[in-house]
């Protein structure tokens, strides 16, 4: 697919992160996505990511008004569906870098099987989701990734569902890149970040997001200044072994933190360009009107 | 019922044919036999030989749902000058099977003729209102072809036998048969052929000729169906990427475009479901150019809550709806025209979109580029319905000028600002997109949501600036009504009855007042391409007639008006809007719109008394 470029009047000066702070976030004091928030904001800043081919898509949920507060071009689109919009750009306009925001409801409830279909697929993009284990918007319902016996108002008496285990899923599905963080630890969520925008592929960063008003305390488990473990992938795990990556991704609560997966696999962007010159090269660059008059030949 | 003294003006021509020696203007064949016959195959090769003669042509298939077996048919109307309708009644039935012959004897016309296997079927001798011939075409299928090859082939000796019948031009289906053929082994090229002049040359006791065509066409005369239409329609306007999930009728136009599209520099992606098909478009509008697509009934109720996202935030977008019966699964291979609610109201909340109907296969094609263009044009989502019939109907129609039509849509990423506001409450509402990519000169970048938004694109749920939206997309659809066209009339603009139509049943109707006005009933007929919004004059076109019956496939309803006429009603006030409805799953005949229509005038009060 062809791509005009923008031509610009001078060469973009270095943007800082203040450039990128739109609206002050709606979220709870002590909410886990702020720090996630400040995180890319230093990350894009790093990178200089032109600000104008930053992307921010987002689905509904409180992660997902990430994109308001990102002062890049956005789009907050419907429940679950962020990913099958964010392919669309994607395949469309490879000049972008599109991010994907959104929270365990939106990735693994509603929109669960968009996400096994853009992992499969490998389709360009960094999907950060942060798992609070709870419906913060609407106020405390169950999530698909609550624990069995959490207290929600429409589980009063303690859920009783097995939870989804969002690594498992991802890796099921085929997504290239796989990690899981953890809000309370800022560098560690700079340094997967980091590494999921410079992968070629579907990647996904599970990120633990405390919800300070509907889950408190969900991760201290894993937060070390509240006296939890905060265990690290190991260094010599293979993270192109899918079956020593899905062994790591069962350990229970609170697991590890860190690249669980990650292998090279061609996208589907990639792929679809190849069908695009590969079909263009037999009809010998023909135009539109060229083809179009050539096939309506044969229908007479 | 009585048909006051009204004479089938087809009939008419026949006798006068029979007097000129077997010439014939027009002839409807129906074709019945099972689904792996290869009947559609016959069909193809005649409507396109007879768009390669300049004779019109216009066929009506239905195909059973499952994948092989059971019955199938496929009816085929060639005539000299315009053909309107896949025609009321058949001129000659070829019955295949004993099952076949039994179907679809009753839609054989008096005086008409059977032709029909004689090694499969016995028909009812003692039968005289047709003139039946037998022929032995499974056992000189096998003489003619040899070998063990069952049941392969008939259709090509069947196609040899209309051919003679009618004296089509042999030399063009021999060609014809051969560039299809192309590229498959020299013994099944060497089969067709051999199985098409057994056919051809069996000594028939029934010849006909077609008059010859006064009107010859320009640049020569295509044939496709109505999806093939839709997707080369797309093409030429530009679209260079679309989603969607198989579902029939749609699936064929996806077909095309996932092989087409890469040439053109495009991509189409089979999505793992509608909600993803529809948001992949919508996602690939956003960045910037129109994205399409597509579906059946079920699935645009799965695709509309992302078309109400594409209103509220106003981006473009192209909706394809084959329609078929309904609800739920429904009828997957009938023709019904009961997705207009859901086309123009389905969504939450008040969703204003365009929606338009093509009314025949040529019509298919340019109107797919004009849903793009005025999607483009007013940031809106514009729903394109199609239906069964008119995804499987074959028609002959002039070569599009492509060189004047095929256009690009341009990507515009230039920098916008400062105080850039996507959605300004301009006088004409419509909103202006800085696609991602585009610097934004004051460095503040834009978001679209479905959220209510200010000018600024930024949520806001202030009464009264929900109230200024909601009205903003309103009031462009306003300015789209001022620009359309008057509705199409047929027949003199007063009379007592105004039949108004929409989408593929135009040409029954059409031929419905020809008919009418030749037995001496003043009607005529609108047809309404644009449904959403209603195209201007309407009310003005309906003070002149004492009556008004909306003729479309869906039902009656509760009120005993069906879909449109319910819209009329609604829209203008006026008891006299009834409707005239079927569903059967089939295309409307002119002699039931005439005989329900006729029906209703008898038994229903006198319009004034009606109105008061």
């Amino acid at each position: 697919m062809t791509t005009e470029m923008a031509t610009l009047p001078a060469p973009p000066a270095r943007y800082t992160k203040k450039d990128l702070v739109a609206d002050h976030p709606t979220w709870c004091p002590g909410c886990g996505d702020f720090s996630i928030l400040s995180t890319y904001f230093k990350l894009m800043e790093k990178l200089q990511v032109p600000h104008e081919k930053i992307t921010s898509v987002a689905g509904i949920g409180c992660s997902s008004r990430f994109p308001y507060f990102v002062n890049a071009h956005g789009a907050h689109f419907l429940h679950g569906r962020g990913v099958p919009f964010a392919t669309g750009i994607s395949l469309t306009r490879p000049d972008l870098h599109v991010f994907m925001f959104g929270g365990d409801g939106d990735a693994f409830s509603i929109g669960g099987n968009h996400l096994d279909h853009a992992a499969r697929k490998n389709i360009r993009m960094t999907y950060v989701i942060m798992d609070n284990q709870v419906y913060g918007l609407t106020k405390k319902q169950t999530s698909p990734t609550s624990p069995q016996g959490f207290r929600s108002k429409t589980d009063p008496t303690g859920n009783i569902d097995q939870p989804i285990n969002p690594i498992k899923k991802v890796i099921a599905a085929g997504a290239t890149f796989v990690a899981r963080t953890h809000s309370h630890l800022p560098n560690h969520v700079a340094e997967m970040m980091e590494r999921a925008i410079q992968h070629d592929g579907f990647s996904v960063i599970e990120c633990l997001s405390e919800c300070s008003e509907f889950y408190p305390a969900a991760f201290d488990g894993a937060n070390p200044r509240k006296g939890g473990t905060f265990q690290l992938v190991p260094a010599d795990h293979d993270v192109t072994d899918e079956l020593a990556a899905y062994r790591l991704a069962m350990s229970p609560f609170p697991g590890y933190f860190g690249v669980f997966y990650q292998v090279q696999r061609p996208t589907k962007n990639a792929l679809e360009a190849q069908l695009i010159a590969d079909a263009q090269a037999r009809v010998k660059n023909a135009s539109p009107t060229e083809l179009l008059t050539q096939t309506f030949e044969r229908f007479k | 019922m009585n048909n006051g003294g009204l004479t089938n003006s087809r009939e008419d021509a026949g006798a006068v044919a029979a007097a000129r020696g077997n010439q014939v203007s027009d002839v409807v064949i129906r074709l019945a036999g099972n689904s792996q016959d290869g009947i559609q195959a016959i069909g193809g090769f005649l409507a396109r030989l007879a768009g390669r003669t300049d004779k019109d042509v216009m066929t009506f298939m239905t195909i059973p749902a499952t994948i092989s077996g059971g019955p199938s048919i496929f009816q085929v109307r060639l005539g000299t000058g315009e053909v309107l309708s896949p025609g009321d009644d058949v001129d000659v039935l070829v019955a295949f099977y004993q099952h076949s012959y039994q179907d679809h004897l009753p839609t054989l016309r008096e005086g008409g003729i059977l032709l029909y296997d004689s090694d499969h079927v016995k028909p009812n001798h003692e039968e005289h209102r047709y003139r039946a011939i037998g022929v032995p075409i499974t056992s000189r299928t096998v003489e003619a072809i040899g070998g063990t090859a069952r049941d392969k082939g008939k259709n090509m000796f069947v196609l040899g036998l209309l051919a003679r019948m009618y004296d089509l031009d042999v030399a063009k289906l021999e060609t014809m048969l051969r560039a299809y053929y192309q590229g498959k082994s020299e013994d099944v090229v060497r089969n067709v052929l051999l199985a098409f002049n057994a056919g051809y040359s069996y000594n028939l006791s029934q010849t006909f000729s077609f008059t010859t065509s006064a009107v010859a066409i320009r640049g020569g005369q295509v044939v496709t169906d109505g999806n093939q239409a839709i997707a080369y329609g797309a093409l030429a306007a530009g679209v260079r990427f679309g989603a969607a999930y198989p579902i029939t009728p749609w699936t064929s136009i996806m077909e095309i475009l996932r092989a087409e599209l890469p040439k053109y520099g495009g991509i189409f992606v089979q999505a793992e479901d509608e909600l993803a098909a529809v948001a992949m478009a919508c996602g690939a509008s956003y960045a910037g150019r129109v994205a399409l697509t597509g579906s059946s009934g079920p699935g645009l109720s799965l695709k509309s809550e992302a078309i109400g996202w594409a209103v509220m935030a106003e981006i473009p977008l192209v909706i394809v709806d084959v329609q078929r019966g309904g609800p739920a699964t429904g009828l997957p291979t009938n023709v019904e025209q009961s997705d207009l609610n859901i086309a123009r109201y389905g969504s939450h909340g008040d969703c204003p979109r365009i929606v338009i109907a093509p009314c025949s296969v040529p019509d298919c094609f340019y109107t797919t580029i004009e849903a793009v263009n005025l999607a483009r044009q007013y940031n809106v989502p514009v729903i394109v319905l199609s239906d069964q019939a008119l995804a499987t109907r074959v028609e002959a129609w002039p070569m599009p000028d492509f060189a004047k039509l095929v256009q690009e849509l341009p990507l515009d990423l230039s920098p916008r600002g400062p105080d850039f506001r996507p959605y300004a409450d301009t006088p004409d509402g419509i909103a202006q997109h800085a696609p991602p990519g585009t610097p934004m000169v004051d460095g503040k970048y834009p978001i679209v949501t479905g959220l209510e938004h200010d000018e600024y694109g930024h949520p806001a749920n202030r009464p009264a600036n929900h109230a200024l939206m909601v009205a903003k997309r309103r009031r462009k659809l306003k300015v789209l009504e001022a620009k359309l066209p008057k509705p199409e009339l047929y027949g003199p603009p007063e009379g007592d009855v105004l039949l108004i139509g929409w989408g593929s049943v135009r040409g029954v109707i059409q031929e419905t007042v020809d008919r009418a006005r030749a037995a001496g009933e003043r009607v005529s007929a609108a047809h309404l391409r644009y449904l959403m919004p209603l195209q201007p004059g309407l009310k003005e076109l309906m003070g002149g007639f004492q009556r008004v019956f909306v003729v479309e496939l869906n039902d009656a309803g509760m009120y005993g008006y069906g879909q449109l006429a319910g819209i009329l009603r609604a829209s203008f006030c006026d008891p006299k809007i009834q409707g005239i409805n079927k569903t059967d799953g089939l295309t409307f005949k002119t002699r039931e719109i005439l005989q329900i229509m006729r029906e209703k005038i008898q038994t229903q009060l006198a319009p004034a008394a009606a109105g008061a």
